[in-house]
């Protein structure tokens, strides 16, 4: 688990669509800032800010082939940034799921015996 | 089908969610309030839940716990601020595991033609104690697979990061 402030860094780092798509980019492989910046409307220099940004976050790391620079997506400080999430989230909709059963159960019955009639309806 | 809408703001201590049910709202009302209806939907399918104590009053205490095969057993507890109601019903929620690290979640049901939309706001002491509460309470300490990243990662161009839908 990362410390706070690294998972400050990494949501920070998150917040921006560019960014994202930049990261969404990378899970097919390594990229140059060329490479990066060709689908954006931003200059290479702003996709180059942008990967500071990540590879301060660590979500990425960058290494120089001959005289490119490529971005390489670094997996682990997202997947701990999102991990507590997905884990309440799996909670509640699993929850949810039992709630919307139960309710549509509750429907079917009559509305006058409904409430006297939770012991009956639970066994059934 | 529904799904249930997550939002964790960067940087704030607080957690959003909205669902909405093909129920009237006063339904609803009952199945979060009637230990006999709360217990059979309340946490994954995989726990038993067993409710102590659930005074349904301003400063009334609930008390419950989940319990798996394998003999883990999760206690949880909090007490009732205002008289709860459909329109708003307020609890502190704290993990017997962490004791100190309380949460205050307000629960509000709007009706809308037939069908109940249900809004949870929670907010934690802190950043800290909100991430380790979800990690020692929810699910035990299970660690997440990578399929989970990749979904996410998936959606990363269109999506903001902390909500998950």
């Amino acid at each position: 688990m990362q410390t706070i402030e690294q998972l400050d860094a990494v949501f920070g780092a998150l917040s921006d669509p560019t960014r994202r798509a930049i990261l969404a980019r990378l899970t097919d492989g390594d990229l140059s800032v060329a490479e990066l910046a060709a689908p954006f409307k931003v200059s290479q220099p702003a996709i180059s800010r942008h990967l500071k940004v990540l590879e301060q976050a660590g979500l990425i790391s960058r290494s120089r082939r001959a005289t490119t620079r490529l971005s390489h997506l670094e997996a682990e400080p997202l997947r701990d940034a999102t991990e507590w999430l997905a884990r309440y989230r799996r909670f509640w909709d699993e929850s949810h799921g039992r709630l919307d059963e139960l309710l549509a159960k509750l429907q079917r019955e009559p509305p006058e015996t409904a409430p006297t009639r939770q012991q009956q309806s639970r066994s059934r | 089908m529904a799904t249930t809408e997550i939002t964790a703001e960067p940087g704030s201590p607080y957690i959003d969610m909205t669902r909405e049910f093909d129920a009237p709202r006063d339904l609803v009302f009952r199945a979060h309030t009637e230990p006999e209806l709360l217990s059979q939907w309340l946490g994954p399918a995989k726990y038993r839940m067993t409710i102590e104590e659930y005074e349904l009053r301003d400063g009334g205490v609930w008390r419950y716990t989940h319990a798996d095969d394998e003999g883990h057993v999760f206690g949880f507890h909090g007490v009732f601020h205002g008289t709860p109601s459909p329109q708003r019903m307020v609890q502190t929620f704290e993990f017997d595991g962490a004791p100190g690290h309380v949460s205050l979640d307000a629960l509000t049901l709007e009706e809308r033609d037939g069908r109940t939309i249900a809004r949870m706001h929670s907010v934690y002491q802190s950043l800290e104690a909100r991430d380790a509460m979800i990690e020692a309470g929810m699910e035990g300490g299970v660690r997440e697979g990578y399929e989970r990243l990749d979904a996410l990662l998936a959606r990363l161009g269109d999506r903001t990061p902390a909500t998950v839908a």
